[in-house]
């Protein structure tokens, strides 16, 4: 039996008071636990007594009640019931009445006073029942309890009020008993309580339940939220105090960026957009825009960041868009690229540099990779089985067959998916599979390709691991956790025994449960939505030869050491080996010295953004190729997907016209921010997520314009009004202090989310901010003490000062998500370049003296009409159905001209408002009168038709849309 | 909190049947939370839950619900402080969450709160838990399988369950790789 007394704090007293009493054979460890005990979770300052049989106690009263019990003292009602008290109303009490005399530094009188009614309790208990003890004539397991929670506030029986005499008797022949004594004389000595005295500086102070209970403050938000430590408090003060000279300086990178020795080199890329088509809101979110806010934040972080992207350009999809549009594949990569370019410009994305694919770098860097695979052996041939068609003499690619999905039977799947239950699909396993081009009929015919030799490139020492194991690897819900790739795959890999017989290369065929390799790469595919990904490994493909769509397998092949002879020629690389290389070669592109980045694992730290999809290929196949290279590449140490962004009930549908495509985003009238901050805040993290109209309006009204928007105006329009442009003086109170660090832990928390690229919750930090200042600002009135006598008047200069420094730190905490905004902020309150920076701490960087510029309203509300317009001008061929179809039968009428548009959007004329108020009172009135009366049918319904058409009248002045819903025409474009 | 009945006399009336204790017990409560007590023949009556519920235990001459042992007894005795001082003092999401990962772990090997004896502790944790677990989502449920096993279990247990709805546990795991 063994008891745990960690921290020598209070609770110890009444146990180790217990034990003594009981004279109970226990072995005593003081000091901090060695392992912690599997019971649930107890304040480290609690006792914990270990049983033989390997039960743990917890509680300290049934640690007390099982030394009695050993004692042969068993609980009566009367015991059981000071027990309870004890842990219900005695307890809670009794630790804040502690952090009042031991933290606070009140008297034990005071102390005692807190205590009060119960206190009293206990005196009026022992008088009624003229008992010496609070259960009988001896003591029992209720006065050790009772006494051992009150000892550590009144040491002696002296500090409790004179008028409770019975409890000062009883305390004080508890305090004489032997086991008592004992017990304080090693639990509470002066520097036992100091210790314990620490240990509760560091925690919230404990709120009372019955404070709170009588307390007539209005239940806020803010109960839901930590509550904050004096020594927080205290660092806030300071650091706020040190001012912008404690900021670092931002760094200025040279152009182009390239690693710098001794700084926290950050390589990010986003999965290249694939130039067939015009990217919709959820492949903007899903790598550019994300990889944006993060390179963004690394900047102003004063890390070395270097964000490369582009259009991927080659594969079979260029070719059939290119057949599709009457254009050679050359001219569609070229158009594509330049509205590609043009979106992403207008969303504000800050690439370092934005290329492509189709530049000899890509066909140079692709070749030598291929070479170095090929020269170290990583590469193999086999035969696969593949559509041929014979009218067009070729092989088709995935893209070039159509058929019935096997899995849903949906007619119109691709050959590498089906779009309607959305399950990747091998070409070979369609039913019914059509020739795209002639609509002939393939044939599955057996041809030769390379595939990269997985289980091989896995025994590579020190190589798989080797880009995972760095400490501090991005955990994301979407990202490949660090167990699943060591225990998952490397056992598959690295016993290419059993499993792996008959096809020695894995993940080749994408016939399901052919290899090892394959099913390995679905069950990591399972997680993010993609069941199977055929040809996983696979290197090369069959395509017709143009000058732009493939890079060309080169020559070496024919006569290479491991390949057998080759009989067919034009073959190609297969998209998923060429196209990661593009990050690659776009960087070549942009400096000659491109290998500082991706030959550099040891000073460079690699951020892969990609949608779900993209993950197999991020996480296997593209290290895998870098590994067999044996180049010393840099490989992803964090690789960061999202997982889909749905519009509004449904998928986006560039084919059904459904949802919001890049190009479309600025026609809407829109800002690109407001864009920005809606999809960033809905990021998919986690699991998917949906655009919806009436939610970007909500956000638009409420977040940015009446809470940030809101807050950031208010307190520049006060440092101007009241302070003629200049930041006042400032003198902090308490509670001015409890706000700076109360900012500070958002900002941390802020920190900490980022760091991780959890981009979504952190947009929360910078709103939870913002609410504080307005409720800062609506608490304090500065716009009344201002008029107020002097000690008002400082009060209010204080109050603006931080609410505007408050503004300032906003500013460059939203620049990530909202640069235009932010540049915005930074010129109406003049803040220095030099301030632009992001530190662990809420300094003041417009100190008292600071010129404001001025300022301005920086959001619009967005009105419901337009965000319906938009929503019916996006919102494709089906939600136009439904709106149509029922109304078509429920009120004739619709065929009624819809009321102006301008009616609508009125502005509320409030004589008008109140006279149709009354004017409907009236009428109601006369209504129900002429119903008492049992007046003729036909009146009445007159005079409710008269009734009704009053009520739509004042609707419509209210703004709102009237009950009868009328088609809203001229939204058509 | 007014929404629901208890924690308070309603389960002490609920218990006294499961006990098969003859109805007519006199409850009062005190104070602003409500605590309850029993009007006894003798002395000025019983306070609290906890006491309470081992007096109607006693009466019903059903010892072995407080635990044989002193072990047992001590155990059940920590539990029940923890059904009337975590349990009925929790107020938010926050500490639902933290009492429902405590009980988990502490479950994970054991039948019953009290090991492989059921006792009254069991009684009083799954009337006070009831509320919350009703409100639990599928996935959740999942999340704390001990503590569904265990809640699952008591409310099948013969006279325990008595007008309270069942709550439904799913026999499949939905969310199958949930870290």
């Amino acid at each position: 039996m063994q008891l745990r007394v960690p921290v020598r704090g209070p609770a110890a007293l009444k146990v180790l008071a217990a034990a003594g009493a009981a004279a109970a054979p226990v072995q005593l460890v003081w000091g901090g636990p060695s392992e912690p005990p599997r019971a649930p979770l107890r304040p480290p300052w609690a006792p914990a007594l270990e049983l033989d049989s390997g039960t743990v106690l917890f509680s300290p009263n049934a640690i007390c009640q099982f030394f009695f019990l050993t004692r042969g003292d068993e609980p009566t009602d009367l015991s059981n019931q000071w027990l309870e008290w004890e842990a219900t109303e005695l307890q809670p009490a009794a630790t804040a009445a502690l952090y009042a005399r031991l933290v606070l530094g009140r008297t034990a009188l005071e102390a005692a006073q807190g205590l009060g009614k119960l206190l009293t309790h206990i005196e009026q208990s022992l008088a009624r029942r003229g008992a010496a003890f609070l259960a009988g004539d001896t003591p029992s397991v209720a006065d050790v309890v009772v006494w051992g929670t009150l000892f550590p506030i009144l040491q002696d029986e002296n500090s409790l009020p004179s008028e409770l005499q019975a409890l000062r008797t009883w305390f004080q022949s508890m305090t004489l008993l032997e086991a008592c004594r004992d017990a304080a004389d090693s639990v509470l000595m002066p520097k036992a309580l100091l210790e314990f005295k620490s240990y509760l500086q560091k925690q919230p102070p404990p709120c009372l339940a019955m404070q709170r209970a009588t307390s007539n403050e209005p239940e806020e938000e803010e109960g839901s939220e930590r509550a904050l430590t004096e020594e927080e408090i205290a660092a806030a003060a300071d650091a706020w105090a040190r001012g912008a000279a404690a900021l670092p300086k931002p760094w200025q990178p040279q152009k182009p960026v390239l690693p710098v020795e001794g700084m926290r080199n950050v390589l990010i890329t986003s999965a290249l957009p694939y130039v067939n088509n015009v990217p919709h809101l959820g492949n903007i979110i899903g790598c550019v825009l994300s990889a944006d806010t993060f390179a963004r934040y690394c900047r102003l972080r004063n890390w070395n960041t270097l964000y490369v992207c582009g259009t991927d350009e080659y594969g079979t999809a260029t070719e059939t868009k290119a057949v599709e549009e009457g254009l050679t594949p050359q001219e569609i990569c070229n158009k594509y690229h330049t509205i590609h370019a043009d979106i992403y410009r207008w969303f504000d994305i800050s690439f370092d540099c934005f290329g492509r694919t189709t530049t000899p770098s890509q066909t140079t860097i692709a070749q030598d990779i291929f070479q170095r695979l090929l020269a170290r052996g990583f590469l193999l041939q086999d035969t696969v089985e593949q559509l041929r068609c014979e009218g067009c003499q070729r092989f088709l690619a995935d893209r070039f067959v159509e058929g019935t999905c096997p899995f849903c039977s949906y007619e119109e799947a691709r050959g590498d998916q089906c779009d309607k239950c959305g399950k990747l699909i091998n070409a070979v396993e369609l039913k019914n599979p059509q020739c795209k081009l002639c609509r002939g009929v393939p044939t599955v015919k057996p041809t030769q390709h390379l595939f990269l030799d997985l289980p091989k490139v896995s025994l590579i020492p020190g190589g798989v691991q080797r880009g995972w194991g760095t400490p501090g690897t991005t955990a994301h819900p979407c990202v490949l956790p660090q167990p699943s790739w060591r225990s998952g795959w490397r056992p598959g890999w690295s016993s290419p025994g059993p499993q792996a017989t008959g096809r020695p290369m894995l993940a080749t065929s994408p016939a399901p449960g052919s290899g090892m390799g394959s099913n390995r790469a679905a069950s990591l595919a399972t997680s993010s939505g993609a069941h199977r990904c055929p040809s996983m490994a696979s290197v090369t493909r069959w395509l017709q030869p143009g000058p732009s769509v493939a890079v060309p397998v080169p020559g070496a092949l024919l006569g290479g050491p491991h390949a057998q002879p080759v009989t067919l020629s034009p073959q190609v690389f297969y998209v998923w080996f060429d196209a990661p290389i593009g990050y690659l070669s776009i960087t070549a592109n942009y400096t000659d010295q491109w290998e500082r980045w991706w030959k550099n694992p040891q000073q460079v730290e690699l951020y892969n953004f990609m949608a779900k999809d993209n993950v197999p290929f991020h996480s296997v196949i593209f290290p895998c190729s870098l590994l067999g290279a044996d180049d010393n590449y840099t490989l992803v140490n964090h690789l960061i997907a999202t997982e889909y962004l749905n519009y509004e009930d449904g998928k986006f549908s560039k084919s059904r016209g459904v949802g919001v495509f890049g190009d479309m985003a600025k026609d809407t009238g829109i800002p690109a921010d407001i864009w920005r901050f809606y999809l960033l805040y809905l990021r998919p993290e986690g699991q998917d997520s949906a655009f919806s109209w009436s939610d970007l309006m909500l956000k638009n009204n409420s977040e940015l314009l009446n809470n940030l928007g809101n807050f950031i105006n208010r307190a520049g329009m006060f440092v101007c009004k009241f302070f003629g442009g200049t930041v006042p003086n400032m003198v902090l109170t308490p509670d001015d202090k409890r706000l700076l660090a109360r900012v500070t832990l958002e900002l941390r928390q802020y920190h900490q989310l980022l760091e991780k690229v959890r981009i979504r919750e952190a947009l929360r930090c910078i709103l939870s901010i913002s609410r504080h200042g307005n409720q800062y600002i609506q608490v304090n009135e500065p716009w009344k003490r201002i008029k107020g006598d002097e000690k008002d008047r400082q009060h209010a200069g204080t109050v603006t000062g931080v609410a505007v420094n408050m503004a300032s730190l906003l500013a460059v905490m939203l620049q990530p998500y909202m640069p235009s905004v932010s540049l915005a902020i930074q010129g109406q309150l003049c803040i220095p370049p030099d301030s632009f920076v992001l530190s662990h701490d809420f300094t003041c960087t417009l100190p008292p003296g600071h010129r404001v510029g001025t300022v301005s309203p920086l959001f619009q509300k967005l009105e419901n009409d337009r965000v319906e317009a938009l929503r019916r001008r996006f919102g494709g061929g089906q939600p136009e159905d439904l709106a149509v179809e029922p109304q078509a039968k429920q009120t004739p009428s619709a065929s009624q001209p819809p009321p102006a548009p301008e009616t609508l959007m009125a502005p509320i004329d409030s004589q008008r408002l109140q006279e149709l108020t009354q004017e409907v009172a009236r009428q109601g009135n006369h209504v129900r009168q002429l119903k008492a009366n049992k007046a003729e049918k036909a009146q009445i319904d007159m005079e409710v038709a008269k009734l009704l058409e009053l009520k739509k009248q004042l609707a419509l002045a209210e703004g709102k849309s009237p009950e009868v819903s009328v088609p809203k025409g001229k939204q058509k474009k | 909190m007014a929404a629901r009945p208890g924690p308070g006399v309603g389960e002490l009336v609920l218990l006294e049947k499961l006990l098969g204790l003859p109805k007519g017990s006199k409850y009062g409560v005190q104070g602003e939370r409500k605590i309850p007590v029993l009007q006894t023949n003798s002395g000025p009556g019983l306070t609290g839950i906890m006491t309470i519920a081992a007096y109607l235990v006693k009466q019903a001459k059903k010892e072995q619900l407080l635990g044989s042992t002193a072990e047992e007894k001590a155990v059940v005795q920590q539990w029940l402080e923890y059904r009337v001082t975590q349990v009925d003092g929790s107020s938010s999401k926050e500490d639902t969450r933290i009492i429902l990962k405590d009980l988990n772990i502490h479950l994970e090997d054991k039948v019953y709160l009290a090991g492989n004896v059921f006792t009254l502790a069991d009684i009083l944790m799954y009337y006070g838990l009831h509320h919350i677990m009703v409100d639990l989502t599928v996935q959740e449920k999942e999340k704390y399988l001990n503590v569904s096993r265990w809640f699952n279990h008591i409310q099948h247990y013969p006279g325990v369950r008595q007008h309270l709805s069942n709550v439904v546990f799913i026999k499949n795991r939905l969310y199958t790789n949930a870290h």
